[in-house]
């Protein structure tokens, strides 16, 4: 570890400031308390790092995800002890489940205090353990700026996580000399960067040999920053190729060989073509449940690859032929190389035939919907948005069925443009989401869609939203259910529709004004384009727009869950 | 590991969070006092073990890990036991048990003898049943520790 050579003394609390200059953190999200007003003393008297006041730490937390998700860099949170710290774990287990980069800084009660059950105190490092990547309490002030290099490092590098650092009252009061490392070792963690060159080269010669070949890639595309590469591979190859939840915007939806999202709710196109294929490349992607289905079922005639930082990640819940343990990036870049450099092509033949019988699939325009409905359909407000926009905004998503329709009916054709919770599954992500992303972009299109059973998770972030003047375009699906609830009521439990009536709405259009902002609502098909137009010509404003939804509409192909990919419920 | 508050703690939440069982766990510091030792006795198919060393070597504060039954290894447990022996001839045949397994009688009281006996798992559960005869009053078991035959070393 290298010292810069000049020190001064300062107060926990403005090496604390310092630390996150040194960093570039110059934007953090957060909320005051008891055992962090020393912090935030130091944060007034000095005008670098600019923070950014929630209503609800959890807000504080899925904002810092949206910035982290739509930017790359790491997102930073600052809270109180006790509360402060309960509040923000669902936040934390959030970017823990979809590897968001973050740091989350907690106040503690002051040493001395530790264990006696004092007031605000929680045992924070205990409580987070299993939700963060790691964590650390500070026990000497002469360790933060070490501690701290330590959170960012281990957050942004290998696969990221959130980091929580728990720093005691006493801690930010006490001095010592400042000087922030300028790199760190640490002797116990080691995240691999290059693949193995004989696993990639058994890698290439196995996706070479391939008649009915199939991409699947997900999130770790998007955190590894290999859209571009992955782009030129599948090119390069002329492969079919599906995005997860989380992976999509990795490869350009309208592009002619991207077959849709797959899994519970993916296209009929992309599980059969992973149902059939006979080599499977799975890039950035985790076998996730929602993703596989049955496992016993799961892609039966395939041969496997599977590049993933994470060793932990391969052959967890599939086994595979050929894994390569690496960031994604430079890896593609490998495998793309040896095939340039070598003879070996994709057999032409074989994949005619298989392009062939993927078309037949697409055929079956499994998407499709009523579009002379006099009641709004959720689908035409997605298309219409995503028309509008020219697929070109950020959306920020709840958690339901309008999460997705939205994957299935906006085409991201770059990436870090879909911000949604997909491992927790977090209601509430959206609103919060949204915010830290208009934040991160001031200038572009912030979409947040949601339901009406969503937003009212984290609703008192509209205050957020006025406070720092984001116009971000609230759309809401009501259908007056939690949707996605009703669905599986309706398939799963002969329509007995428990708890999943949204009873007692507040008027949204009312509740949006009271908090300074543009209501509309939305109740005829006619009037969606309109609105969404109207909407977005408002560009300093933000704009909740309540669409009144066909209640019974439901998200087709569906994959129940124990059933095999290629056995989708279809409209 | 690192030898921090906190650590064991990580190593014994993973294994209830992702439900694996520990068998046994013994942890001391080592020669370098900022390392701490750990011996994990676990159970489990080829799949779950190779997850379980994966799991456990993404944990920061391991440092390093190694699969002892991979090679070819030593393991011992200490054990204590307390037996009660009521009369000349209960105390004849305690020590006599106690010498055919190379154990030493490590207090003796009035009515109680304490047994030390170190070596494998089974051979101290064979003790156990060996004294059942008595009245087995307490036992104390340190869980297993393990080493590595030959070149073989678990080191920085």
């Amino acid at each position: 570890m290298q010292q810069e050579t000049k020190t001064v003394e300062l107060t926990g609390a403005e090496i604390f400031v310092r630390c996150l200059q040194e960093e570039g953190a110059d934007l953090i999200f957060g909320y005051p308390g008891g055992s962090v007003l020393h912090i935030y003393d130091a944060l007034y008297r000095q005008d670098k790092v600019k923070h950014i006041l929630v209503r609800h730490e959890q807000g504080a937390v899925h904002a810092a995800e949206g910035f982290a998700k739509s930017t790359g860099k790491p997102g930073v949170v600052l809270v109180t002890s006790g509360p402060g710290a309960t509040n923000a774990v669902t936040g934390i287990a959030d970017a823990y489940m979809d590897s968001v980069p973050m740091v989350v800084f907690t106040g503690q009660v002051p040493t001395s205090l530790i264990g006696n059950d004092a007031f605000q105190e929680v045992d924070t490092v205990g409580i987070t353990r299993p939700c963060v990547k790691h964590n650390f309490l500070v026990k000497d002030v002469k360790d933060l700026a070490t501690t701290i290099k330590k959170a960012f490092y281990v957050a942004t590098t290998g696969r990221p996580g959130p980091v929580v650092v728990d720093i005691p009252k006493d801690i930010t009061a006490a001095r010592c000399e400042f000087s922030y490392p300028k790199s760190i070792k640490m002797r116990s963690y080691n995240p691999t960067v290059k693949g193995h060159s004989g696993q990639i080269r058994k890698a290439v010669d196995l996706i070479l040999s391939a008649k009915q070949p199939m991409l699947y890639t997900g999130g770790g595309v998007i955190l590894g920053n290999a859209a571009k590469s992955l782009t030129e591979l599948t090119r390069l190859l002329n492969y079919p190729i599906t995005n997860t939840l989380m992976g999509l915007g990795g490869y350009p939806a309208s592009d002619r060989q991207f077959l849709g999202m797959l899994g519970m709710h993916g296209t009929y196109e992309a599980n059969m073509a992973m149902h059939h294929a006979d080599v499977l490349i799975a890039i950035g992607a985790r076998f996730d449940d929602r993703v596989t289905g049955n496992i016993e079922k799961f892609c039966p005639h395939a041969r496997i690859v599977h590049v993933d930082v994470d060793p932990a990640s391969i052959s967890k819940n599939v086994k595979v032929d050929v894994p390569i343990v690496g960031q994604v990036d430079p890896v593609l870049k490998a495998m793309i190389k040896e095939i340039k450099a070598g003879e070996a092509r994709p057999d032409q033949e074989a994949l005619a035939k298989w392009w062939k019988q993927i078309d037949e699939w697409r055929a079956m325009d499994c998407l499709k919907y009523d579009k002379t409905s006099e009641l709004i359909k959720p689908q035409h407000v997605l298309e219409t948005l995503w028309r509008l926009t020219k697929g070109d905004a950020f959306v920020c998503s709840d958690v339901g069925q309008h999460q997705m329709w939205t994957a299935q009916f906006y085409g991201f054709d770059k990436p870090n443009r879909w911000i949604n919770s997909g491992g927790l599954g977090t209601m509430g992500f959206g609103l919060p989401a949204a915010i830290g992303t208009q934040i991160a972009h001031p200038d572009e299109t912030v979409v947040c869609v949601t339901g009406e059973a969503s937003i009212q998770m984290c609703i008192q972030e509209l205050s957020t939203a006025l406070q720092y003047h984001l116009p971000i375009k609230v759309v809401a699906l009501n259908n007056r259910y939690m949707g996605m609830v009703r669905q599986w009521q309706e398939f799963f439990y002969q329509g007995r529709y428990a708890m999943s009536y949204m009873d007692a709405l507040p008027d949204f259009v009312q509740l949006a004004e009271a908090y300074g902002h543009v209501g509309m609502r939305i109740e005829q098909p006619g009037d969606v384009e309109g609105a969404i137009q109207e909407a977005l010509k408002m560009k300093d404003r933000l704009v909740f727009m309540d669409f009144v939804t066909d209640q019974s509409e439901n998200v087709y192909p569906m994959v129940p869950a124990g059933a095999g990919q290629n056995e989708m419920i279809l409209l | 590991m690192e030898n921090e508050s906190g650590a064991l703690s990580r190593v014994a939440g993973l294994f209830s969070a992702r439900g694996y069982n520990i068998e046994s766990l013994t942890v001391a510091p080592t020669e370098d006092p900022t390392l701490s030792r750990l011996t994990l006795v676990t159970r489990g198919s080829d799949e779950v073990i190779e997850q379980i060393t994966k799991q456990l070597n993404k944990l920061v504060d391991v440092v390093k890990l190694l699969d002892l039954t991979e090679h070819r290894h030593i393991e011992r447990e200490m054990m204590m036991v307390k037996l009660k022996v009521q009369d000349g001839e209960q105390r004849a045949e305690v020590v006599r048990m106690t010498e055919i397994f190379r154990g030493h009688i490590i207090d003796v009281s009035n009515t109680t003898y304490v047994v030390e006996l170190t070596g494998d798992s089974p051979k101290l559960d064979a003790f156990i049943d060996a004294v059942r005869g008595f009245e087995v009053v307490e036992v104390v078991r340190s869980g297993v520790m393990g080493i590595a035959r030959g070149d073989v070393a678990l080191r920085l």
